[in-house]
């Protein structure tokens, strides 16, 4: 660890790791309702398990991004960070609103309250408080890190990470937007969920890559910024008007569908960018980095990406396609290997990469932490292949057919056990990589090594 | 990003082909994202006509194409004179002014078709073909006062390399343009 203050990652990457345990053994009961449909209906509703499934995701991400600003920032600008403190005082704001949020859904604590209970949204349902922390959150996060780079030395890869998480916090204000019209709702909560994954967040996961691409590989700088700029003008490009895709049936006018299916076509570019931009540095590089675990996980994550977020994203972007698959089982096999792929992989890399340096137990092989790699890796493919065949009966029994939504499920549950199955996968290959992260394993495991012994 | 040449690589591989480009790398990148862009929105319009060839014949007779025409020469000479720019640098500033006129006239022709539309009760809902002709149209009309934007900027702080790079993005909004007349004007 070069400087003292990164050791504030340390924090953020745990939380981030006890909230992705939490948030995988929710997709598990969520998963199992889907096999038994009557499972906790009366302890712990379908709805709030899914709503503790995705806010946990979100949060843990989050988390991870900050812990990832703070482990790297330092290192790009050549000094501490501005105030470690207020960067403690940050995680405990969001680890308040966390458990508040957990706690207010649970027990639907505060119903109707404005600023108690939740909004009753399907997305950005936070109460208001706990929205207000995280703005407070954020603000601290952002007047920290700012002020980091801005005494310090400046290169692309903070500016790129910069422009993201500002992006990030700035677009979250439209949570605040609550309008009466459902329509009007759906279009404004878009710019938050749409505009951070499909977009702030693409800079920050590309901005994390070629941090982590710049030290393993050993890339001269200048070549790492030319990809990284490409890969943040074409995310944008597409990005920004590829929000249209969402706006094809809510009751948006018509001009949207040729908008959303044009530009989010595109939005597979800088994710095959981001792939190529990983493998070409990796077959450049001229450094044998011992962290081989970190590289394996960010190759995955580009490479997940590209098949979760664009492939499968441009399977049913276009609104001809959308017309029928429109939120059926294919929207949940894109969500859960976009989701993986891009923005969970992209958080285990540098978790990876960092903790050996936090711990201060430099350099070793992380064995079990690539058998977590090819474990959850694995069962988030199968699930992703399973839930795009389910998904694509299910097109076809109800939005073809017409049959009866409630029948075409009753079809659905041999795809629905074995998507549990491989969820139970991901969720051992999870508990497998927090506890490689975690418990001493100070042996340097190597060929050499095995054969003197 | 560098203003000055590219510094000579350490290496011989990285002399790659991308660095003998005129202009910035990012306005390539530009350029070829708004060439998709328009190229999948002229696609996806012919395939459209295909499935409904006598409701755009119908829509596309009610287009002005002598208006279309006189949009046609007048950008194309504004792009002469945008490239005039490029290889006088005592007259930059006059040439550019001449292209931005011309910008300007296009645009003023291009308000004058939609408040013709307008008038008539056409509008981006009234069918499939106005749909494309507005979304087409509109979006080009808007890289032209983008382009309009830059010109005045590389106006007030000269730049060789960013001069370069604005009047490449001035050939681009041409180019679509002249892709643009053909296919939605014309074509039958």
């Amino acid at each position: 660890m070069k400087y003292q203050s990164q050791k504030v990652a340390y924090a953020y990457f745990l939380v981030a790791m006890i909230l992705f345990a939490v948030q995988v053994s929710g997709g598990l009961l969520a998963g199992w309702i889907y096999v038994q449909p009557n499972f906790l209906s009366e302890l712990l509703p379908f709805n709030v398990i899914r709503m503790l499934h995705t806010n946990s995701l979100i949060v843990w991400l989050l988390l991870g991004f900050f812990g990832a600003a703070y482990f790297l920032v330092p290192e790009e600008s050549e000094r501490e960070l501005h105030s470690p403190m207020l960067a403690y005082v940050q995680l405990a704001i969001l680890v308040l609103g966390t458990a508040g949020v957990v706690v207010t859904y649970v027990f639907d604590l505060f119903a109707g309250n404005w600023l108690l209970g939740k909004e009753g949204r399907e997305f950005i349902e936070q109460p208001v408080w706990v929205k207000l922390g995280i703005v407070v959150a954020a603000l601290i996060f952002l007047y920290n890190i700012t002020m980091t780079v801005l005494k310090g030395r400046k290169t692309a890869i903070t500016n790129v990470l910069l422009l993201g998480l500002w992006g990030l916090v700035l677009l979250f204000l439209f949570a605040f937007y609550n309008p009466e019209n459902l329509a009007l709702d759906k279009m404004f909560w878009w710019y938050i969920v749409h505009l951070w994954v499909e977009g702030t967040w693409e800079l920050v996961m590309a901005s994390i890559l070629a941090f982590l691409l710049l030290k393993l590989t050993g890339v001269d700088r200048e070549v790492i910024e030319k990809w990284l700029y490409i890969i943040v003008a074409t995310a944008l490009f597409s990005g920004i008007l590829g929000t249209g895709h969402h706006y094809y049936w809510i009751g948006t006018p018509g001009y949207w569908q040729w908008i959303g299916s044009v530009f989010s076509s595109l939005e597979i570019i800088p994710f095959f960018a981001m792939m190529s931009f990983s493998f070409v540095m990796v077959w450049k590089g001229k450094r044998d980095h011992p962290n081989k675990a970190a590289l394996l996980w960010a190759l995955g994550a580009s490479t997940v990406a590209f098949f979760g977020a664009g492939v499968w994203g441009f399977l049913h972007t276009l609104h001809g396609v959308n017309y029928y698959t429109h939120g059926t089982q294919i929207t949940a096999a894109h969500g859960h290997l976009a989701f993986y792929g891009a923005y969970v992989s992209v958080n285990l890399a540098i978790i990876t990469y960092a903790m050996p340096i936090l711990k201060g137990r430099d350099p070793y092989n992380q064995v079990l932490n690539m058998a977590s790699f090819w474990l959850m890796t694995g069962g988030m493919s199968f699930m992703t292949f399973v839930l795009t065949f389910a998904g694509t009966v299910q097109t076809h029994m109800q939005r073809v057919l017409g049959e009866n939504f409630m029948d075409v499920q009753e079809g659905l549950g041999l795809f629905y056990i074995m998507r549990w199955g491989a969820g139970a996968a991901v969720v051992l290959g999870a508990i497998l990589f927090i506890y490689a992260q975690l418990a001493p394993r100070r042996e340097v495991i190597s060929r050499s090594a095995s054969e003197e012994a | 990003m560098t203003h000055s040449p590219a510094p000579v690589p350490a290496h011989a591989d990285q002399d790659h082909i991308l660095d003998t480009l005129p202009g910035d790398l990012m306005i390539w990148v530009l350029i070829v994202s708004e060439l998709l862009v328009f190229g999948a929105g002229l696609l996806a319009f012919l395939g459209m006509r295909i499935m409904d060839p006598i409701a755009f014949a119908h829509d596309q007779d009610s287009l002005n194409r002598v208006a279309g025409a006189v949009n046609t020469i007048i950008l194309i000479s504004s792009g002469y004179l945008a490239a005039r720019a490029v290889h006088s640098a005592q007259h930059m500033r006059k040439w550019l002014a001449g292209s931005m006129v011309l910008g300007v006239a296009f645009l003023i022709v291009k308000w004058m078709e939609y408040a013709d539309k307008a008038r008539h009760g056409i509008g981006i809902e009234s069918s499939d073909f106005f749909t494309f002709y507005y979304l087409l149209t509109g979006f080009h009309a808007m890289h032209v006062l983008a382009g309009l934007v830059i010109f005045a900027l590389m106006m007030r702080w000269p730049n060789p390399r960013n001069l370069e790079g604005g009047v490449m993005f001035w050939h681009m909004v041409d180019l679509v343009w002249v892709l643009l007349f053909p296919i939605i004007y014309l074509v039958r």
